[in-house]
């Protein structure tokens, strides 16, 4: 059984554990995170999706960005799918179409690290996924 | 270690466990298992999010959704849809009361907007059965700090600084209350948390420990280190079960990670806590009649001084807090006085829970920043009136507390803003009464709780109140007279004056408020007989409109004491000396020729 013995085995083991809640945490504070969406309907799974997603949560992990990545139903881009979504934090939503591994590679070390666009982004005529963004403002 | 990409957080506390929510969560997590989700999803059982009646309450996380009403039938759409497919189950979605919208982020919800959770802040976000969930929030950091790095003193003058009062109604400034414990001389002291939370409709106690018990554990920890106490009670009341299990659970826990026990974090410090139950008297809930119920006496108050702090459980010093105060303690240690202290008002600091009941859409527990005005809780947060009627008044503080009308909406609240009012802060039970409610009758409620609840030690207490409760009656039946509302006020100071505890000395306030705010209301009663709101069964009378009667003998048929005559196709007729006004002719005729007035 852990014995927490001392002051640094507790902040030890509350570094583990909070990985753990990490996602509870970042959902709570949507504002000051990075938000990928991937969507995740049946056009997108059959294209691939849910490889990408996994590729994205680990790799984002790993390479220390605060982030929350969700599924999302159809965007309405099946010709382009696998489709994802990134918002960065005070930015508008950005959709990127045919996005595999390496163009994910790519979106993360480009467009979320530096801000700097990547091919493949899908001109929007839509607002956002989340249908209803303002709802709450009253 | 597995990493879930997905939680669900499934709400675990008294309420949504009485609608099912463990079938819930059993019937998900197999759901998960059969599409092989398992690894990536968790299901996490929390404490109450503090909306209870629209429970049981779901929040899948990170997407911030929160679903309202769930049916362990619904787990399978849950899963198919929002977890597999990512399209939200529109239909459970939880509606906004005003724009009839369906709220699809959690953050978009009026009810949570001006919320501030200190108090509350793991409630409905973490496992409370999980200290590795609760460490990940920082819990037992605030009791490493004090041990490591602060001199109990410097511990106290924290507290004292962050202005933080007592919350179980008294107000009494926390780290005073520390100091002086802490400055009594003796071979044994006691760390008391009072978890009897007695008031009609409060559950914020219950709440704090069924949702985050190892907050408390750890603030009567560093009481203990502050105090020189190594031994923690908490009474808590019997019919608590589930807070009690989860309690328990804690503690031994705690113990299992040496954060109870001997020679904490290795400093020497000792400390362990055990559990006492109450029988479910309001009045054990009072410090001196809580520790004499503890040393196995009547549960009786005794008289102050000597205070607990000097002379308390078996006659040593004791530190008696309330639930809410203590889980206010871990966060003001961790993020300095300073932080806490500029919440609020100039004399209230930090936030207040509130249990908003009665006729208020959102009905729950709500956490605001002191200062907050009745008019954000109960129309922002509390969503309005239930059926748009009107509002007339809330009453706070629970039956030692007093009503606050339509002028008062706009006041912030805070301990002395409210007993300006007339009124009282309490533990923080709020009631939205509307127009179809009757004053006089409320008061009535109260003082038939307070005769229950007396200990009769003393006479104007026992008796009093007694016979504060028969004038009232006696209004409500239509037979008081204008005397009588003399007789009230004069009785209720009698009785203000001469109690020897809180409860003797606090029961009149929903009478003298009432009286004070409507008393209308009351010569409506005594002079017209008439109740205005149309409560009081025993001063209506129905009777039948002759224009609108088509003898249909539906009316006659259904009424229980044949007070109804007439023959078929003629006029009926009410007799109201032996009407017993149950309703039913009312509902039954289709022809609105049944009057009540
Ligand atoms: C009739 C009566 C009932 C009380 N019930 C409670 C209660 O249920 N819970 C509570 O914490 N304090 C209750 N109190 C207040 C306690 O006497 C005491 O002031 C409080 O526990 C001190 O803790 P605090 O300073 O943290 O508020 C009650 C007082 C009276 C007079
Ligand atoms: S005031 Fe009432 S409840 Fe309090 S000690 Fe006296 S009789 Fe008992
Ligand atoms: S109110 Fe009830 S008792 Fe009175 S007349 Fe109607 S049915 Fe009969
Ligand atoms: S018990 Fe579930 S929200 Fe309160």
């Amino acid at each position: 059984m852990t014995k927490v013995k001392t002051l640094a085995d507790l902040k030890k083991l509350r570094e583990e554990l909070q990985k753990k809640i990490h996602v509870r945490e970042s959902g709570d504070h949507p504002e000051s995170t990075v938000q990928v969406k991937v969507a995740m309907a049946t056009c997108g799974i059959a294209s691939g999706a849910k490889d990408v997603m996994v590729f994205l949560m680990e790799e984002l992990e790993k390479r220390g960005i605060d982030s929350v990545v969700t599924q999302t139903g159809c965007m309405g881009y099946c010709y382009a799918e696998p489709t994802i979504e990134v918002t960065l934090p005070g930015h508008e939503p950005l959709v990127f179409g045919f996005v595999d591994k390496k163009k994910a590679d790519e979106i993360i070390e480009k467009y979320i690290k530096n801000g700097e666009l990547v091919d493949g982004i899908i001109p929007i005529t839509y607002q956002s996924i989340n249908e209803n963004q303002e709802e709450g403002q009253q | 270690m597995i990493k879930h990409k997905i939680h669900i957080l499934v709400c675990g506390g008294t309420g949504c466990k009485s609608s099912n929510s463990d079938l819930l969560v059993s019937t998900l997590r197999n759901e998960l298992i059969e599409n092989g989700l398992d690894k990536e999803v968790q299901v996490v059982l929390t404490g109450c999010f503090g909306f209870c009646e629209q429970g049981p309450i779901v929040k899948v996380l990170p997407d911030n959704i929160f679903y309202v009403g769930v049916k362990p039938d619904d787990a399978h759409e849950i899963i198919a849809e929002h977890i597999i497919k990512g399209r939200k189950v529109q239909r459970l979605l939880y509606v906004d009361p005003k724009t009839k919208e369906r709220i699809q982020d959690a953050k978009g919800m009026n009810f949570y907007k001006k919320q501030l959770r200190i108090a509350l802040r793991n409630c409905g976000f973490i496992d409370p059965e999980s200290i590795d969930e609760s460490i990940a929030r920082d819990g037992y950091a605030a009791l490493a700090k004090v041990l490591t790095e602060l001199t109990p003193a410097e511990t106290v003058q924290i507290v004292k600084q962050s202005g933080l009062r007592g919350r179980g109604g008294g107000g009494f400034s926390t780290g005073l209350k520390w100091e002086i414990t802490a400055k009594s001389q003796a071979d044994q002291k006691y760390v008391v948390c009072n978890a009897d939370e007695g008031d009609p409709g409060a559950f914020m106690d219950r709440s704090i420990l069924e949702g985050d018990p190892h907050t408390v554990i750890e603030a009567m920890a560093i009481n203990g280190y502050c105090t020189g106490a190594d031994k923690g009670l908490v009474y808590i009341r019997a019919e608590y079960p589930l807070a009690i299990e989860r309690l328990k659970i804690a503690i031994k826990q705690a113990r299992e990670y040496g954060l109870l026990g001997q020679d904490i974090f290795g400093t020497g410090f000792n400390f362990d806590i055990d559990l006492r139950y109450g029988a479910g008297a309001f009045v054990c809930g009072e410090e001196t009649a809580l520790i004499h119920s503890m040393e196995g006496e009547r549960g009786e108050p005794t008289f102050k001084p000597p205070f607990p702090s000097e002379e308390g459980y078996l006659g040593k010093p004791t530190n008696v807090n309330n639930v809410e105060t203590y889980a206010n303690i871990p966060p003001i240690i961790l993020q300095g006085a300073e932080w806490f202290s500029s919440i609020g008002t100039e004399k209230s600091k930090g936030t207040k829970v509130f249990a908003l009941a009665g006729k208020v859409n959102n009905v729950g527990l709500v956490e605001v920043p002191m200062g907050t005005t009745l008019r954000e809780v109960i129309f922002e947060i509390g969503g309005g009136i239930k059926g748009n009627k009107k509002f007339k008044a809330v009453q706070t503080g629970g039956p030692s507390g007093g009503c606050l009308t339509e002028k008062h909406l706009d006041i912030p609240i805070d301990y002395d803003n409210l007993i300006a009012c007339g009124s009282m802060m309490g533990s923080g039970g709020m009631i939205i009464v509307d127009e179809d409610d009757c004053m006089v009758s409320m008061a009535k409620y109260y003082l038939d709780f307070t005769v229950e609840e007396s200990c009769g030690k003393c006479s104007p207490c026992r008796i009093g109140n007694k016979r504060l409760y028969e004038i009232l009656e006696t209004i409500t039946k239509g037979k008081g007279t204008v005397e009588d509302l003399d007789r009230l006020r004069n009785l209720s100071e009698v009785i203000k004056d001469t109690s020897l505890c809180g409860l003797g000395q606090t029961s009149p306030n929903p009478v003298l408020s009432t009286l004070d705010n409507f008393l209308d209301e009351y010569e409506a009663h005594v002079k017209d007989h008439k109740c205005p709101a149309g409560q009081c069964r025993d001063l209506m009378t129905y009777w039948i409109e002759p224009e609108n009667c088509v003898g249909c003998t539906a009316c006659a048929r259904v009424c229980p004491v044949s007070a109804i005559s007439g023959e078929r196709k003629e006029v009926h007729i009410i007799d109201a000396a032996l009407c017993i006004k149950c309703g039913a002719c009312l509902e039954k005729c289709k022809f609105n020729a049944v009057y009540v007035s």
